[in-house]
């Protein structure tokens, strides 16, 4: 089985986001790979194990983004390509995997359900669109049997299992596998793997940021005492105007 | 110039959440709204579209729909965006359009944004303002395209119907075979709850209650405000409560008008699954619960003696 994984470098879910002239004040921020990138990577890593199968990781970004590569090297991908150039926006990263997919050739791709900077969400869909193959999102759950594969979609409500032959297209969430932590060994081994930089092709952007705002703060709690849960009605009666 | 609008529905009903892209799309005021419905909805509840703005609705009934089948679905839209030649084409956020959005954008050649949550700035060009940084920040971005695609989050116009009938028509597209590759085997789907994402109120509790034996006051507290249930992410990683009842950074992202948070701390990632939601009440017997500081009202207590007593105080009133 021969397997894409698509990875964002991405704020730490911890992150205060700050502005300054107007973009991410990068300031004291660790970088991490994007946490629904990294479920499907982990189960990118089982697959690959069970079907003695490779592995390869890619980004589209500039060499900021190496030590994230390197991390999912160690967690276990085989090799990495790194697409040398800003993610200007889901067209152009969309059109950089597209190029890549179509040059080498692979049984799936797998990405997180989106990104946990710009959330558009919208990767997996294009570049199932654009290979004409299916792509499957939220998808929580991954199986193989030969080259049919069953997978399981968060809905509203509940979930629904579909089947599907290769090759597809799939944005991970939780739970299709455990987050993976790397270890010395891995760590070790990560250093000699390849990690090829390869130029990007011309696209030109559909969307353009403009400027970044933080929310409305909020006026500040108003408490409640325990015992009088009536005047807790009546304010979101009759203040927040939400019964 | 005119404008499409996808439209989903639920057990046969419109969902509001569709309604709601009715009213936005009308309020782009870039022409006549013509919307796409899929699946078996009733002649009525379509020519009521209207109420909402749509003058006319292409009703793709074709039963293979029903499944929610995304390259499908993907298929229908973009026909019917070439059959009214729109420029601009709306749907309200939920599983399948976040899955579908994409790819309509590349069969029409479009400029797209999600998780929009304002109607356009259109003073210069056509700038949107959009949820990023996972709930924690919004962009204004640029949509230059001819044609855009743009989903929405859940309130972010009212929908409250007015007075029109839109006409209905049957509308089908020539489906390719890889339009069907995936097959549904098998759904499950909890029976008579309030979705999530569609709720205007939610109810949602976390590691405090100790248990997934607990959650009947969380559930009697929810059927009284006509709440969905919710919960945090360590409560579904324990499988106390349902995966897709987890809301935060790696679970659903909601924005109803009252969210009210039981035994929750309030964790970064917790908040950015929420921070949007209109008004939010916090129970929490931890007076230092970092959740206060993003909460309109609060209360500290104890879980398991507050929320009884506030579904008692709720029922005098609702
Ligand atoms: C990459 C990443 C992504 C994550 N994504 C998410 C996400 O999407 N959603 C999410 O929720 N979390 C997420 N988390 C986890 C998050 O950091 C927190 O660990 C989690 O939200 C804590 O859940 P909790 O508030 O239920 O539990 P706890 O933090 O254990 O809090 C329990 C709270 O209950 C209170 N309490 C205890 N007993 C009572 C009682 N009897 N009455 C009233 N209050 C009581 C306590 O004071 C405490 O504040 C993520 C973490 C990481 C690293």
């Amino acid at each position: 089985m021969k397997i894409l994984v698509c990875i964002s470098h991405v704020p730490d879910t911890t992150t205060k986001i700050k502005f300054k002239d107007n973009k991410l004040d990068e300031d004291g921020v660790s970088f991490i790979i994007g946490p629904y990138d990294d479920y499907a990577l982990a189960r990118a890593i089982e697959i690959k194990t069970d079907t003695n199968g490779t592995v390869t990781v890619l980004n589209v970004g500039t060499a900021v983004t190496e030590p994230t590569l390197r991390k999912a090297l160690a967690i276990g991908a085989d090799d990495a390509i790194r697409v040398d150039a800003e993610p200007t926006d889901a067209l152009f990263v969309a059109e950089q995997i597209t190029a890549i997919a179509k040059e080498n050739g692979y049984d799936m791709i797998l990405m997180g359900r989106e990104s946990s900077d710009f959330n558009g969400g919208l990767v997996h869909g294009m570049v199932g669109e654009m290979l004409g193959w299916p792509s499957i999102a939220p998808c929580m759950k991954l199986d193989l049997d030969g080259t049919t594969a069953t997978l399981a979609r968060e809905i509203e409500g509940g979930k629904e299992t579909l089947e599907v032959s290769l090759p597809f297209v799939a944005g991970c969430q939780e739970p299709i596998a455990e987050w993976k932590i790397p270890n010395m060994r891995g760590i070790m081994m990560a250093r000699k793997k390849p990690l090829n930089v390869v130029q990007p092709v011309g696209v030109d952007n559909v969307t353009e940021y403009k400027s970044f705002e933080l929310p409305a703060e909020k006026a500040g709690c108003k408490l409640v005492d325990a015992d009088n849960l009536d005047e807790l009605v009546s304010l979101l009666k009759n203040e927040a105007k939400v019964l | 110039m005119s404008v499409l609008v996808f439209v989903e529905s639920d057990n046969g009903s419109i969902k509001s959440s569709s309604h709601e892209a009715v009213v936005y799309a009308k309020e782009l005021g870039a022409g006549e709204v013509t919307a796409v419905a899929v699946g078996s909805i009733s002649a009525d509840e379509l020519a009521d579209l209207g109420k909402y703005g749509a003058a006319k609705v292409l009703h793709a009934a074709d039963e293979k729909l029903n499944d929610n089948v995304i390259m499908a679905t993907a298929t229908i839209i973009a026909a019917a965006a070439s059959q009214t030649d729109a420029s601009i084409v709306v749907m309200a956020r939920s599983s399948l359009v976040d899955a579908v959005a994409a790819r309509v954008a590349i069969k029409t050649g479009a400029s797209v944004a999600t998780n929009v949550v304002a109607l356009p700035d259109t003073s210069a060009g056509f700038v949107v303002k959009r949820g990023v940084y996972t709930g924690k920040a919004f962009a204004n971005v640029s949509l230059p395209g001819a044609k855009k695609v743009i989903t929405i989050a859940k309130n972010t116009v009212a929908a409250e119907p007015g007075e029109g009938t839109a006409s209905v028509e049957v509308f089908s597209a020539d489906f390719g075979e890889k339009d069907f590759a995936t097959a549904r085997k098998d759904v499950k789907k909890a029976e008579g709850d309030i979705l999530l994402p569609e709720a205007d109120r939610v109810v949602s509790a976390g590691r405090g209650l100790k248990g997934p034996e607990n959650w009947g006051m969380i559930e009697d507290l929810a059927k009284t405000l006509g709440a969905a249930t919710a919960c945090s992410k360590p409560v579904s990683d324990m499988e106390w409560r349902p995966h897709h009842e987890h809301v935060g950074q790696t679970g659903i992202k909601i924005s109803p008008t009252l969210y009210i948070a039981v035994g929750i701390s309030g964790a970064i990632q917790h908040l950015a699954g929420v921070n949007s939601s209109k008004v939010i009440v916090v129970v929490n017997k931890d007076p230092e619960a970092p959740f206060f500081k993003a909460a309109d009202y609060g209360v500290v207590g104890d879980a398991f003696d507050v929320i009884p007593r506030l579904n008692e105080a709720l029922k005098k009133v609702l």
